[in-house]
Formats: C-alpha cells, structure tokens, sequence
C-alpha cells in the first residue's frame, strides 16, 4: 500500500516536472529571418510589424530583437538558422517561401527549437509549423472595387511568379470582378520578382498602354502605384501593406497582411507550454488579411458594397471560390453552391473561364 | 602639390602591401560608418573579423568560410585568367548559373537512378553549361568585335530568365504541388554533393577549387600558355609578335573562366544551395571579380582573397543578427574594400611626388 502512494506520488511528481520543466518556459527568445530589406514598404515590413507587436504584446518576457534581413534563399539561409538556433533562439520564423528546405534541413538539427515557416507546405519534423495567410480573400474584395471602378473594363494584374497562391489571387480578382461587370476583362503580366520597383514600373506601364485602367498588383513594391499616379484615371491598390502614402488615388484600398495576431499567438503558446505543431492559414476572419481604407475615390456605394463583401468573407457566411465556377477551357470545376476546398485550393494551377491567356509553365 | 609619377617598374612592394592597407583603411572607413549608426566599431569589426574564426561558434563557422569561400575561389581563379589577358568577362554571374541548371539537369533527367557515374557526369555537364554561356560573348568577340563586358553582362540576366523558368518549367520537382523549385538533392545520394568530412563545410567544389589554384599557379608561373596570357595583357604587340592569336586567347579564357564558374554553380546548387530555385544565385560571379582584383590576380591570393571574402559575408551577417547592423551596411563595408583596393592600387604603378611649391617658385623665378 504504502509502496503503492509512493509509486503514485513518484509518477505524479515526474508529470508535473514534466508538465513544468520541459513545456512552459519563462523567456522566449523569438528571431526572425526576413528575405528583404525591412524598408520595402510591403512584405518585409510587414512581417517586421509583426515582430515589433511581438515586443509590445509581451515586454521583457521576449527577447524579440533579433532578426536578418536581405537573407538568400538557399544555402545563405541554412547558416544564418543555424546561427540563429546556435545563438539561442527558442523559436524563429523564416518569412519566404524560399527558405523551405533551409528551414527542414535546420529543424532536424535542432529539435528543441521551434520553427515556423511561412507559405511553406514541408513539414518534416516535429518542431516545423507552417503559416500562410488568405490573400485570396482581399483579392476578392479589390477585384470588386475593380469591376465596378474600370470605365474602359480593361484590368491589368501584375503577377510575380506563377505559383498557386498568385493564381488564385487572379483568379478571385477576376471572379469578382466579373461578377460586378460582365463585360470586364483582364490582362496579366508577369514580372518574375517579388519585389523590383523597375521591373515593376515597366509592367504597369506596359498595362496602362493597353488602355488598362485598374492595376492589381502581386509584387511588393509601391512603383506600379508611382506609375499608376502618372496617368489620370488609372488606380491600383496597396499590395501586403496598406501604401497609403498614394492615398486617396491611385491607392483607392489595400490587401494588409497582418501578422502580428499570428507571432503574438505562437509566442504565446510557447510560453505557456501549450504550443504544438500545426499548420495555419488565416484570411480576413482570423485576422491575417485586412482591407485597407477604401478612399473617398470611390464612389459610397461601391465602397458598400466591398465592406459587404469582406464581412460576408470574414464571418464565413460567403467563400470566393463558390460554384458554379468553371475553368478556362470551360470544363466545370464546381458545381452550384460548391464551395473549393483548401487543397484545391493550395495546388491550384488554372486560370478560371473567361481569363485570356496561358499560365507560364 | 602631390603629383603622381609614374613608376618605371611596377613596385614589388606595393603590390603585396595593396590588399593589407586596403583592408585596415576598409576597418577604418567601416568603423566610421559604424559608429554613426551608432554601433561600437571595434566591437563590429571584431564580430566580423574575430568571432567567425575565434568565437563562441568557430567550430561550425569556420567550415561555412569554405562554403562561402570555395565557389568564389573557383570563379575568380577563371576570371583571373582572363583579366591578366586584359579579357573582361563580368558575366560569371550567368556561367554559374547555366552551369548549374545543366549539371543539375542531367542528374534530374535520371532520377532516381543510383549510380557512381551521376555525379561526375553532371560535373562535366556543369562544366559544359558555363562553358557555352561564355562562348557567346567570345563568339562575338572574335567574329564580328562585340564588347565582351556587355555581352557577358547582359547574358546574365538572361540566365536569370532561363533559370525562372527552369525552376517554374521543365526541372520542376513534379511532387512539389505546382511550387517552384527543382527536386532537393539532399534526398537523391547519387546526384547530390555533401560535405566530404562532416561539419568541415569542404564539398568537392572547394576541393576543385584549391585544386584548380595549384594547377593555375603552375600554369602561370611555369607554361608557356601562362606566360602568353600575361604578355597579351601587358604587351598586345609584342604577344602578336610572340606568336599569340589574341582569337584563340579570348575563347580560351572565355571558355575556361565559364567552365570554372560553371563547376561552381554545379557544386553549389547540388551541395549547400540543394535545389534549383527562382533565385538560388547569390551574386557569387560578381563577387568573384572583388576576389580576383583582392587576389591581384594570382591563384594563391586569390584563395587567401577568397577565404577574406567569406570572413567579411559571414561575420557581416553575424554582426547583422547580433548587433542589429543594416546589411545594407555589411553590403557598404564590403563595397569600401573593393574601392580602397583599387584607390590604393595606383601605388604599384605610380609614385607620390610631393613637388615642392619652392621647386615651383624656383622655375617661376
């Protein structure tokens, strides 16, 4: 009996060691690895926020001053996480689609410290999480502003590279855009960068001489707004931040990435032990994706319209991608009322019915 | 008034002496630009000098030097060559490139064949790649007079084009679910390219890469094709005299530079990069021609320059962590060393006179 309570209060004793030591922790040192520059107005920025209400939200409980920007993807990465792990970082975000297999390679390495990895689909050990954030949902609402906006219903896309989550933001752009105005059309130039300001300014000039009047951009950079200033009667919208500096036109809204929600969570769970592997892909509901202020550009019932949708988005009560939707050779892809499903949605490599052109392969 | 005279002979001093005084005025200059950031200069030039070799991380630091330092090594070797022949290829950037997508091409085509014989063949392949970039710029050259420096250099960004579309195309990993990126060679044995002692950081691009250096030198120092190279850089007419076909000597150097910037690209993207992607280029071909000039375009300097080189990317991203320095300010730092290099480098051919204003006065009288 009494061999019996002590086994008991041993077995107990040991879980609560473990529930305590090896789960909670007092200090969190969070790193964050960045692919651009923390001055690029738009993806990098964003995520540095992120980091910045990461400081605010927890104080002296973490120790998130560490990050490095203008990191390579590729074998440049996988030294500077092993720098990061090495240095005693206890969990550490790598904000590019980039760094995939640097992350994986590292993780193994180190289990004990926590990886996160954004856009990413690898998660090959236990301590890798990936996150991604649902654009698509923006692009739904800026292509409606689009369709409704356009006079000569000509609109342009800058595309960056030609992977799923770019087409499914044209692909819900055009959806949208569509649906306000029948007779839309939209023209797509890929740029092949994330972020080049020339690169990009040529591709939105390009568009604005074949009488586009509405720019959606999937670069970061703020020149296709620059340009976009240049010719009157031509908008565009902020791209993953809001740009508001081209307020109120050509900057009529913006897609906002919003990470902050996100870090504060993870860091948080990490602290208080509850942290587990998982991966995250959030859109206007979770907060990861916001619309930015609808300028006085447009007109209010257009403006209505657009918070409308991002509502209907944002409760749930509406998906972008809902049949009867069929693809660019006319074939049908979902039925009425059908709603896509998040790996369709992830491997989606098809332009829907009414989009000219072809996917570079 | 400091006139400068123009030496006789170039100086044997000054041409060893250049790179250390180009380096501790780099320190200087650096620490300057530092210390308005508001950093404490000797403790981020000491972070990026000191610890990489010296510090808390040494032991896994120290072998990424030859990570980093070996595809530069192999490149600028081949550039030397060329630019002692006064044959300018700045297009290394492209031939590293090209050399990659091929080599790692051949090893895709075959996956997952296991077998001795890949890996060397995507070497030659490699090879070959960077090879027949170069031979376009040196075509040109010799057939219809084209500068070689902008067609080198424009090609480069054509390879970019090429290798968006190889890592979006044709040497997409089909089990990557539409993302960009060719399949990982960490996961194929027989194409891929490890470290040959684990936690050194040597793979056999820094192997070729010395390899290539004691070759080079004996080259150089020992050939008759060195010296041909040296002379058609220093003397065009008596080369000719000398029975030298300024022809041949550009596809040769064009040719050997884009085969060795080649091999580099084969071994980085099988080894540290593991995969073709959209940009796993990482400027290496254009850092190479600072590690040539650093090198004074001598294989054994040129490795002292190159390990130089990876010291500054590696404890320039420690102090970028660790410090909180801007990389654009590591990126400065590094540009300064290249400036100082050349500034400094007019001593081996020139020498200070400080002309006296009496001397002057005298001839005015």
């Amino acid at each position: 009996m009494l061999k019996r309570t002590l086994l008991a209060t041993a077995a107990l004793g040991l879980g609560l060691a473990f529930a305590g030591g090896a789960n909670a922790m007092d200090k969190v040192k969070a790193c964050f690895v960045y692919v651009g520059p923390v001055g690029d107005g738009g993806w990098t920025f964003q995520h540095d926020q992120g980091r910045l209400d990461v400081i605010a939200a927890f104080g002296d409980k973490v120790d998130a001053s560490t990050f490095q920007e203008n990191v390579p993807e590729g074998a440049d990465a996988e030294r500077v996480l092993t720098q990061m792990a090495l240095g005693g970082c206890n969990i550490i975000f790598t904000t590019s689609f980039g760094y995939m297999d640097a992350t994986n390679a590292v993780a193994a390495k180190f289990p004990d410290v926590k990886f996160e990895h954004a856009t990413g689909y690898k998660r090959d050990s236990a301590n890798v999480s990936t996150y991604n954030a649902r654009f698509y949902e923006g692009r739904a609402v800026t292509g409606t502003i689009a369709g409704r906006m356009t006079k000569s219903n000509k609109i342009g896309y800058i595309g960056s590279f030609p992977i799923p989550e770019v087409i499914q933001g044209i692909n819900a752009s055009f959806i949208h855009a569509k649906k306000v105005n029948p007779d839309v059309t939209m023209s797509i130039v890929w740029a092949y960068t994330w972020f080049d300001p020339a690169k990009e300014a040529d591709a939105a000039k390009a568009l604005i001489e074949q009488g586009v009047d509405v720019i959606l951009q999937h670069t970061d950079s703020t020149a296709p707004l620059a340009e976009a200033a240049k010719t009157p009667g031509v908008i565009g919208f902020g791209q993953a931040s809001d740009m508001a500096e081209y307020k109120p036109s050509p900057r009529v809204s913006a897609i906002i990435d919003n990470w902050g929600p996100y870090y504060v969570e993870r860091i948080g769970a990490l602290l208080d032990g509850t942290y587990e592997q998982k991966d995250t892909w959030a859109g206007i509901g979770g907060g990861e994706v916001k619309i930015g202020d609808i300028t006085e550009a447009v007109p209010a019932e257009v403006k209505a319209e657009a918070e409308a949708l991002a509502a209907s988005i944002g409760d749930g009560s509406y998906h972008p991608f809902t049949g009867p939707l069929n693809k660019q050779d006319g074939s049908p892809w979902l039925a009425d009322g059908v709603v896509a499903n998040d790996g369709e949605l992830a491997g989606m490599m098809f332009y829907v019915e009414g989009i000219v052109g072809d996917i570079p392969q | 008034m400091i006139r400068l005279e123009k030496r006789p002979l170039p100086s044997q001093f000054w041409q060893v002496a250049t790179p250390i005084v180009a380096v501790i005025m780099t320190m200087f200059a650096g620490g300057l630009m530092f210390a308005t950031l508001g950093k404490n200069p000797i403790e981020v030039i000491r972070t990026i000098f000191w610890d990489p070799l010296f510090g808390e991380f040494a032991w896994y630091l120290r072998g990424q030097l030859m990570v980093k330092a070996g595809p530069l090594i192999l490149i600028a070797i081949g550039l030397s060559l060329g630019f002692r022949a006064g044959i300018w290829n700045i297009g290394a950037e492209g031939q590293y490139i090209m050399g990659a997508i091929c080599g790692a091409a051949v090893g895709l085509a075959v996956f997952p064949t296991e077998n001795r014989l890949i890996f060397p063949v995507m070497i030659v392949a490699g090879a070959f790649g960077g090879w027949a970039w170069a031979m376009i710029p040196a075509i040109l050259k010799t057939r219809f007079n084209t500068n070689e420096i902008l067609v080198s250099l424009m090609l480069v960004y054509v390879a970019q084009s090429i290798l968006a579309m190889a890592a979006l195309g044709f040497l997409r990993n089909p089990e990557g679910s539409g993302f960009p990126g060719s399949r990982n060679f960490s996961s194929y044995p027989a194409a891929a390219n490890p470290e040959i002692i684990a936690g050194s950081g040597l793979h056999w691009g820094g192997v070729f890469a010395l390899i290539t250096a004691g070759l080079l030198y004996i080259l150089l120092q020992r050939h008759i094709l060195g010296f041909q190279i040296k002379l058609a850089g220093q003397a065009p007419r008596a080369a000719r005299f000398h029975g030298v076909v300024p022809e041949k000597l550009v596809v040769l150097c064009m040719g050997l530079s884009g085969a060795l910037a080649g091999l580099a690209g084969l071994f980085e993207v099988t080894g540290p990069a593991g995969q073709i992607s959209i940009d796993f280029n990482a400027g290496y071909g254009f850092t190479a021609i600072i590690v040539a000039f650093l090198g004074r375009l001598n294989p054994l300097g040129i490795v002292l320059a190159g390990l130089l080189m990876a010291l500054t990317y590696i404890g320039g991203e420690m102090a970028a962590t660790n410090l909180g320095l801007p990389s654009a300010a590591v990126q400065a730092f590094q540009g300064m060393l290249l400036f100082f290099l050349l500034a400094i480098d007019v001593m081996s051919n020139y020498r200070l006179r400080l002309k006296s204003t009496a001397a002057k006065m005298l001839g005015v009288k």
